[in-house]
C-alpha cells in the first residue's frame, strides 16, 4: 500500500515533466479541471464550474466527461457486466455463484444455453467449476447471472487469479488494447471479468505464466503513462 | 486479495504446472521467498520482531510474566504461545472463536520452540514451586501470503533473542519500564526453525504462496533444530486428507539440513 502510494507520487511529479499528458494522480477533493463544458463522469462530481475528483485514482479528460479510474477500490456490479466466479452451490433452481462480490449471485437453471435435466446439474457445473457469466440483474436481494451470449459458460483449463477490480479498465486497455497485446505476446486466450478475475489458457505453461506476469504488471503499474509500450519493452526484455 | 474459494482449474493446472516444476513467481520448487526481519517493532513487548517472507508478513511479540508453575514442573518457567489470526491479513480470517488454524499456528510455534530446548526453562525459576517467569510469544499475521508458519517460527526464534529481562524486586513486583542488561536465557547453539512442505500429487514443495498452499493435498511440518553440527528434529505434524509416503518423508529428511543451513544464513544477515 506505501509503496503504491510512493510510486503514486512518482507519477504525479513524472507528470508535471510532461505536461502534454491527459491522464493525472488525483485525490479526493482536487480539482480536476475547471469550466463548464466538461461533465463529470465517474468517480468525479461538480462543485459549481469545477470538475472535483472524489476517488484517489486517474483523472483522465475522454471528450468532455472527466473519467477517473480508481487505484483502489472494491467491484461494484452492474448489469451487463461480464464476471468470472465459481461456483459454491447447486440448488432446485440453478446455481450459487460466488463472483467476489459482497452480494450473493444467482445463476437459474433457465439461463443455460441448452436444456439441461435438474436431476443431473452438476454434470454441467459442479462445485468448485468456474464459469464466465454475464450480470443479468442487480437487486437488492442478490444479483441474476446469465450463460446466454458469446463467450460465456464454463471456463476449461487454464486458471484464474485476481487484480485489484478498479484497475480492470486499465487492464482491458482503450478498446481492449492492452489485453489483446498480451494475447498476441504470449498467444494465450485471456478474459478480464469486470470483478477482477482474469482467465487465462494458452498453448503451454511457459506462456501462461508470462501472460499472468505480463497481467500482474498492468494491473501493478496503473499509473504510469505509455504503459502500452513499456508492457511491449517488457515483452522484448523477457523474449 | 479475494474471498472466493480455490477453483477446481487453479487445482489442476497448478498440479501440472508443479509436476513440470514450474512456478508461477519463477522460484524453483524448493526455493523461499525473500526474507526480512526487522526488530524492536514494539516499545511494550520485553522483545519483538517483524518477519516478511516475500508478501507474508507476520509481528511477533514476547512478554514476561511472572506467576506460579504448573503443578507438574515446579522446577521449570512456564511457556505461552498465542497467535490471533486477525481478519486484517487475510480475507479467509474472521473474527470470533479461533478456528482450526488460529489453534494449530501457535501450538506448532510452540513445540519446536519448546521441544528443542531453546529457552533454559529451569533458570527462569525465580522461587522453586512458588514464582517462576512465564514467557509469552504472541503471533500476530499482518498478511498472509502463504507460509505463515515457517514465517511465525523465525518471527518467535528472532522475538525471543531480542527478549530483555525487565526489573523485578523482591516482592515480586516488575517494572516493565526499567529494563535489565539480562536476556532470555537462550541456549546459545540451538535455533529452531520450521519447515513445511506441500504436497501437490507427487511434487513437494516449499514456502507456498496463498493460492498454492489452499491448493495442497497435504501439509507436513518439521521442527528442526541444529545440535552440535547434528541435525534434529523436534516436532512434526501433518495435516490434509491426502497420504504422505515413506519415500517422501525420507526425501523431506534429505532436504532439511540444505534448507536448515540455507535459511539460517539468510537469517544470521538480521541477527
Amino acid at each position: 500500500m506505501k509503496n503504491q502510494i510512493n510510486e503514486a507520487h512518482e507519477a504525479v511529479e513524472n507528470n508535471s515533466n510532461d505536461s502534454s499528458t491527459k491522464r493525472k494522480v488525483v485525490v479526493p477533493g482536487e480539482v480536476i479541471v475547471e469550466g463548464e463544458d466538461f461533465l463529470p463522469g465517474e468517480g468525479t462530481r461538480r462543485e459549481g464550474a469545477k470538475i472535483i475528483a472524489g476517488k484517489f485514482g486517474l483523472a483522465e479528460e475522454a471528450g468532455r466527461v472527466v473519467r477517473l479510474i480508481a487505484i483502489f477500490g472494491a467491484f461494484i456490479p452492474r448489469r451487463g457486466n461480464v464476471v468470472i466466479g465459481r461456483v459454491s452451490d447447486i440448488t432446485h433452481a440453478g446455481w450459487l455463484v460466488d463472483i467476489d462480490s459482497a452480494s450473493q449471485s444467482f445463476l437459474p437453471i433457465e439461463e443455460s444455453p441448452r436444456f439441461i435435466n435438474r436431476n443431473e446439474m452438476d454434470q454441467y457445473l459442479a462445485i468448485g467449476d468456474v464459469i464466465s457469466a454475464k450480470i443479468w440483474t442487480v437487486k437488492g436481494k442478490g444479483i441474476d447471472l446469465t450463460l446466454k451470449g458469446k463467450g460465456l459458460g464454463k471456463l476449461e483449463d487454464g486458471f484464474i487469479f485476481k487484480v485489484i477490480p478498479s484497475r480492470v479498465p486499465r487492464v482491458i486497455g482503450r478498446e481492449g488494447s492492452m489485453v489483446n497485446l498480451i494475447k498476441e505476446k504470449t498467444g494465450c486466450n485471456i478474459t478480464v471479468g469486470q470483478n477482477g478475475w482474469v482467465w487465462i489458457k494458452g498453448p503451454s505453461i511457459d506462456a501462461q505464466i508470462k501472460a499472468r506476469n505480463a497481467v500482474t504488471l498492468v494491473a501493478e503499474k496503473v499509473h504510469v503513462n505509455g504503459l502500452t509500450e513499456k508492457v511491449e519493452h517488457w515483452f522484448a526484455e523477457n523474449e | 486479495m479475494s474471498g472466493m474459494e480455490v477453483s477446481n482449474l487453479t487445482k489442476q493446472t497448478l498440479r501440472k504446472m508443479l509436476a513440470e516444476g514450474k512456478r508461477f513467481d519463477h522460484r524453483g520448487l524448493l526455493d523461499f521467498r525473500e526474507l526480512e526481519v526487522s526488530y524492536e517493532v514494539s516499545k511494550k513487548a520485553e522483545g519483538s520482531a517483524r518477519v516478511k517472507l516475500g508478501k507474508t508478513d507476520v509481528v511477533v511479540g514476547v512478554k514476561l510474566q511472572t506467576g506460579e508453575p504448573y503443578p507438574d514442573s515446579p522446577d521449570n518457567g512456564n511457556l505461552m504461545v498465542s497467535g490471533d489470526l486477525l481478519p486484517l491479513a487475510s480475507p479467509r480470517f474472521e473474527s470470533g472463536p479461533p478456528g482450526f488454524d488460529a489453534i494449530e499456528l501457535p501450538r506448532l510455534v510452540d513445540r519446536a520452540v519448546r521441544s528443542s530446548g531453546m529457552i533454559d526453562l529451569e533458570k527462569l525459576v525465580i522461587k522453586k514451586g512458588e514464582m517462576v517467569w512465564t514467557v509469552i510469544i504472541d503471533i500476530y499475521p499482518i498478511n498472509d501470503d502463504g507460509n505463515l508458519i515457517d514465517a511465525a517460527c523465525i518471527g518467535a526464534v528472532a522475538a525471543l533473542m531480542q527478549t530483555v529481562m525487565p526489573e523485578i524486586d523482591k516482592d515480586g513486583k516488575i517494572n516493565y519500564e526499567k529494563k535489565t542488561s539480562k536476556k532470555l536465557p537462550l541456549s546459545k547453539d540451538i535455533v529452531p526453525l520450521l519447515f513445511s512442505f506441500y504436497k501437490f500429487g507427487d511434487s513437494i514443495i516449499l514456502d507456498p504462496t496463498r493460492e498454492e498452499q489452499e491448493s495442497s493435498d497435504a501439509r507436513m511440518t518439521f521442527g528442526v533444530s541444529d545440535w552440535n553440527g547434528q541435525f534434529m528434529v523436534n516436532s512434526c505434524q501433518k495435516k490434509g486428507g491426502s497420504t504422505v509416503t515413506a519415500e517422501e518423508i525420507a526425501k523431506m529428511m534429505d532436504i532439511l539440513p540444505k534448507k536448515f543451513d540455507e535459511t539460517m544464513k539468510k537469517f544470521k544477515k538480521f541477527l
